[in-house]
């Protein structure tokens, strides 16, 4: 499904080099469910962004769908990200002045999705993480619980195969974050793959899969 | 997706109310300031009262004669006779009339002196133009032919003269230096900048001290041509110009000796600006560079003000961009969004600044600073209006939408 070769990431400042990944081989499997864990700084919400190709590698191929993406435009990876893949971030980024179904609706915005289904689907995933009443509610009347089960909603309103998770429960009490776990583990037993980074053991043990960063480098 | 956007800007806006402010601000005086320009150009140059058939007559306003070095020229209004021979001999147009320019006389209501603008005429005048009888009617030819010390006044002549705005004076006497004319009609006055139209009191050209029978080629009088069809005025010209190159040169106008006669027959804006640039093409493109010059300036400037607030703001939005990224949005789309976006709240201000136009519009025609102005915002006014609000909106939307697009994703959704 997602197939990364030789990655390294380097950024770069007029004094500085810091080398973010090096040498990343990974291949995640259809259906997986994936934790990366590390320490704060090891590279592990870069190598989620060359993922889901919010960021590009400085050295390397990442593959999609036995794909390599690496001369893609940036229409070709919008639309990509769009079909293929969800996002779900540590800190929700819900945009504070849309009400919730609007926030799930995006998306869709960029599929070209009538009004009226666009709305549909919408609350439908809304319903599958139990929001189906807070529709009109805009993100600053959501607890944060309930922000990131939004954040989940729009994630999965385009049913795309991969979810990339970005510590999800990050900042969550441990009841809210289990409450987000089960229905990741939920998507994950109705076919999405899932690769999530965590700080937390016990949430990664819950997944099939732990690999482990330090300083950029993969050691497990 | 527009109503999205919409919802977008619309906070956006409620987010900062004195960045809003700031930016509605400077919006809506600027487009106000065009706006009020707009319509007095239009009130300038565009088909009015009482002219409403300008975009199909032409003006015959001067002659110019010169030397055979160019050295030595005059200039002026033409002679009666001379209009007569060669303007109202046309035969493509549907009319021609020959009027004075605009003379000035005085009156008296007791010891109390009213200065006048008059202006003699033919019977054609009025059919030519659309003045509006609030009574009576105009003089015709008979009233000409038989001599008649007749006159039409403005109502506004009647409420200053007659010290009465609707007792009906046609029938009555009004004195003009010495001489006593009968009141025929009272119309509608025209705006002191429609000069071929302007005027207190029109008098028929028999009437005394018009000079109507002048035999020189200057004088004081200009004409009006009036053509069937708009399409009509190049083979009016062409017919006017025909009958000028039949004037046998070198001539002798009162002791001036000149081998170049020019007198030309234009359209009222081509009239208008050769007048004031003295028929100096080179000084007419000059002229309407300024214009445009200015009008840029007058947008680009707080344009580029706009520009620069939308800029400093990017960053509150990095989140909002990074976020549409990740879920697909190109950057084409985003591009499209914030122009949107800036198009949304420039339509705002546009709003304002209609409001204020009608206000600042009303005050100039009530003021009197112009007489008898008639500012409006009509369909043109408001379609340029409409137009140039578009144009803002896109110079000061397009630049901060490609910079806020083209931000690093991870990096926007870090922010």
């Amino acid at each position: 499904m997602i197939n990364l070769q030789n990655i390294e990431k380097v950024y770069r400042t007029s004094t500085i080099e810091t080398l973010a990944l090096n040498n990343i081989n990974l291949d995640i499997k259809k259906g997986e469910f994936v934790s990366i864990m590390g320490p704060s700084g090891c590279g592990k919400s870069t190598l989620l962004n060359v993922m889901g190709l919010l960021d590009e590698p400085s050295k390397g191929t990442v593959q999609l769908d036995g794909q390599p993406v690496t001369k893609y435009t940036d229409k070709e990876l919008a639309r990509l990200r769009n079909q293929k893949i969800g996002f779900i971030f540590q800190s929700f980024h819900l945009i504070n002045d849309l009400s919730v179904i609007d926030n799930v609706e995006i998306p869709l915005l960029y599929r070209s999705t009538n009004g009226k289904p666009r709305q549909e689907y919408a609350k439908e995933a809304l319903t599958k993480v139990g929001l189906s009443n807070r529709m009109k509610h805009f993100p600053k009347q959501l607890s944060g619980g309930q922000k990131q089960r939004v954040a989940i909603a729009r994630a999965i309103v385009g049913n795309p195969d991969i979810i990339l998770a970005d510590e999800p429960t990050g900042n969550l009490d441990s009841a809210m974050g289990n409450e987000i776990m089960n229905i990741l583990q939920q998507l994950n037993d109705d076919g999405a793959t899932i690769v999530m980074v965590t700080h937390d053991e016990q949430m990664a043990k819950r997944t099939h899969r732990l690999i482990r960063l330090f300083d950029g480098t993969q050691v497990l | 997706m527009l109503l999205n956007y919409i919802k977008i800007a619309w906070k956006v806006l409620l987010r900062h109310p004195f960045y809003t402010f700031i930016t509605l601000f400077g919006i809506s005086l600027t487009l106000t300031v065009l706006m009020v320009l707009t319509s007095f150009l239009d009130h300038l140059i565009g088909s009015h009262y009482p002219e409403n058939k300008r975009d199909r007559t032409l003006y015959i306003m001067q002659m110019t004669q010169q030397d055979s070095s160019r050295t030595s020229r005059q200039s002026g209004p033409m002679s009666f006779k001379f209009l007569t021979e060669y303007a109202k001999s046309l035969k493509t147009p549907e009319r021609v009339t020959i009027c004075t320019f605009i003379n000035s006389s005085n009156a008296y209501v007791g010891s109390q002196k009213i200065k006048l603008n008059t202006k003699f005429t033919d019977a054609d005048f009025w059919r030519v133009t659309d003045f509006e009888f609030l009574e009576g009617k105009p003089y015709n030819e008979q009233n000409i032919a038989n001599g008649e010390n007749v006159l039409v006044i403005t109502d506004d002549f009647k409420k200053h003269y007659f010290e009465s705005a609707t007792e009906p004076v046609v029938g009555k006497d009004v004195e003009i230096e010495n001489i006593h004319y009968k009141v025929i009609g009272v119309v509608k006055a025209s705006p002191v900048t429609r000069p071929f139209t302007y005027a207190d009191v029109f008098f028929p050209y028999t009437a005394p001290k018009s000079n109507y029978q002048n035999t020189g080629m200057r004088g004081g009088y200009v004409a009006m041509i009036l053509a069937k069809d708009k399409s009509d005025l190049k083979a009016i010209q062409d017919e006017f110009q025909s009958h000028i190159d039949r004037i046998p040169l070198p001539g002798i106008q009162d002791g001036f000796k000149y081998a170049i006669l020019d007198v030309k027959s234009e359209p009222y804006l081509e009239n208008f600006v050769g007048t004031i640039m003295d028929g100096n093409a080179g000084l007419k493109t000059i002229f309407f560079g300024v214009i445009a010059f200015v009008m840029f300036m007058l947008m680009g400037l707080p344009a580029i003000n706009l520009v620069n607030i939308n800029v400093s703001r990017i960053m509150e939005r990095a989140s909002e961009i990074g976020i549409r990224k990740a879920f697909g949005a190109p950057v084409k789309t985003l591009v499209w969004q914030f122009i949107v976006e800036n198009i949304f709240i420039t339509l705002i201000g546009g709003t304002i600044a209609l409001g204020l136009t009608m206000i600042v519009i009303h005050l100039i025609n009530t003021s009197g600073i112009i007489a008898y102005a008639d500012l409006a915002i009509n369909l043109n006014v408001f379609i340029i209006s409409l137009l140039v609000c578009l144009i803002f909106g896109l110079l000061s939307g397009v630049l901060p939408a490609l910079r806020m697009s083209k931000l690093n994703i991870a990096e926007a959704l870090k922010s």
